[in-house]
């Protein structure tokens, strides 16, 4: 059997991967978002404990080996805490998202930071409180603002899902494996692999430059305010 | 009392002979990272079109292929192209393909930040091309890189654990074989991070110190 049949019988194999790994991204980014906003409004405006804890939050999610806390998550974490069943996707997904997280929180601290002080105190002095002023003022600037950065977190997350290889979930890289062990060839196989990852690169990338260009107000960018 | 016992008798002597592996593997890329970073980066910024091409290429395909499947490519890719690579040498050689595309993309961003007119300067002093870009580009670009540079040696760090995949023995693969043997995932995998923390933190500090050394009074960036 030729390689061209060999690739073509697998890859339904490998589709399967590719909806996996993209799973992976969009659960990340998610969780990451969704924990990162929040960390990201309490080390602005929460009161000390709050940045202490948010603090210890991204040193640690930040500075541990993603390989380190996926193995911490799937191997200790999760069954001390009598989740040992839970699959290996959803292990890879919340640690990913924990991860991402902390990179995200900087990313929005970043642009909550760029809004100019002066708009909070307009906006008490209008009469709204803390939490509305964050809400209807600063976020929809800062989001705005932190779009671009927020971008870049996707090239990295999709790179960083083939980690979860490690812990067995069957993703491109994992599939990929399994293809390379069963059919004896290697190389095509893994830079088959690697153009995937690639095309799925360039196609993210550009449908957030899209979704930038969309959102985009003019005459309002970072710093002009 | 007896995790600590675990930890000092058994861990810390397993994750010692780890370190010393993974230093060895960031102490062995990290310089080829800057140095071919740089080189593409000159090579995007004033290289030929062909030179342009080829240095596009390379970062886009080096940030662009996760790195486990870079290391998988080289030690279990290459033999059927007749190139066995040690497990050290494969997980080196994907360590500075991947920093030097990385590294290559803050170079050129601060390259990018030296006013024209310097280069004009330099060829109306009767310099090359090469001397203007090594003697008046370069010592300023590669500083103001720093603070991105310090970023990826950072990466480089974290990521070195991914060699244990392709069975280098380095502190991550020391602590799972212990964490293995003995069911202490928890309390292992905690102690392991905790070292990756103090490098990374480390380092941090050890990049402002040399932040501060190298820096030329009078020529804070964002000025020329």
């Amino acid at each position: 059997m030729d390689l061209a049949a060999i690739l073509i019988s697998w890859f339904p194999f490998l589709l399967t991967g590719i909806v996996a790994t993209l799973g992976l991204v969009f659960a990340a980014l998610g969780v990451g978002f969704v924990i990162g906003l929040p960390a990201a409004i309490g080390q602005v405006y929460g009161s000390g404990p709050v940045r202490f804890l948010v603090n210890v939050y991204v040193w640690f999610f930040r500075g541990l080996p993603l390989l380190v806390l996926l193995f911490l998550f799937y191997f200790g974490i999760f069954p001390a805490l009598g989740l040992g069943d839970v699959s290996p996707f959803v292990v890879g997904a919340i640690v990913l998202g924990l991860h991402g997280g902390a990179y995200q929180a900087e990313i929005f601290r970043g642009a909550i930071l760029s809004i100019g002080e002066g708009q909070m105190t307009a906006a008490r002095t209008l009469g709204m409180n803390r939490m509305q002023a964050i809400r209807h003022v600063i976020l929809p600037q800062a989001l705005l603002i932190a779009l671009p950065g927020w971008s870049n977190e996707y090239p990295t997350v999709l790179t960083d899902t083939s980690i979860c290889y490690a812990i067995g979930v069957t993703e491109l890289l994992t599939r990929a494996s399994v293809i390379v062990s069963t059919e004896y060839i290697a190389m095509p196989i893994y830079l088959a692999c690697a153009g995937i990852y690639l095309v799925l690169n360039y196609t993210g990338i550009k449908a957030l430059h899209l979704l930038e260009k969309r959102v985009s107000i003019p005459g309002f960018e970072a710093g002009s305010n | 009392m007896d995790q600590l016992a675990f930890i000092a008798d058994i861990l810390l002597p397993a994750l010692w002979g780890g370190l010393l592996v993974t230093l060895q593997l960031i102490a062995a890329a990290a310089p080829f990272g800057v140095l071919i970073g740089a080189g593409i980066a000159v090579g995007r910024v004033y290289g030929s079109r062909p030179v342009q091409y080829f240095s596009r290429a390379y970062v886009a395909f080096f940030k662009g292929c996760p790195l486990l499947l870079l290391l998988f490519i080289l030690y279990f890719g290459l033999p059927s192209a007749g190139i066995s690579l040690s497990p050290f040498t494969a997980s080196v050689l994907g360590f500075i393909f991947c920093n030097s595309a990385y590294d290559s993309e803050y170079i050129r961003g601060a390259i990018k930040s030296i006013r024209e007119g310097q280069f004009t300067a330099g060829l109306a002093l009767g310099m090359t091309r090469g001397q203007v870009i090594r003697n008046v580009i370069l010592p300023q670009a590669l500083r103001r890189a720093i603070p991105g540079l310090v970023n990826e040696f950072v990466y480089l760090i974290k990521y070195s654990s991914l060699a244990y995949m392709i069975t280098v023995i380095e502190l991550t693969g020391a602590g799972k074989m212990v964490a293995t043997r003995y069911f202490t995932y928890n309390e292992t995998f905690l102690v392991i991070g905790l070292v990756y923390l103090s490098l990374v933190t480390v380092t941090t500090i050890g990049a402002h110190l040399l932040e501060r050394r190298v820096a030329v009074p009078g020529m804070a960036s964002g000025r020329h």
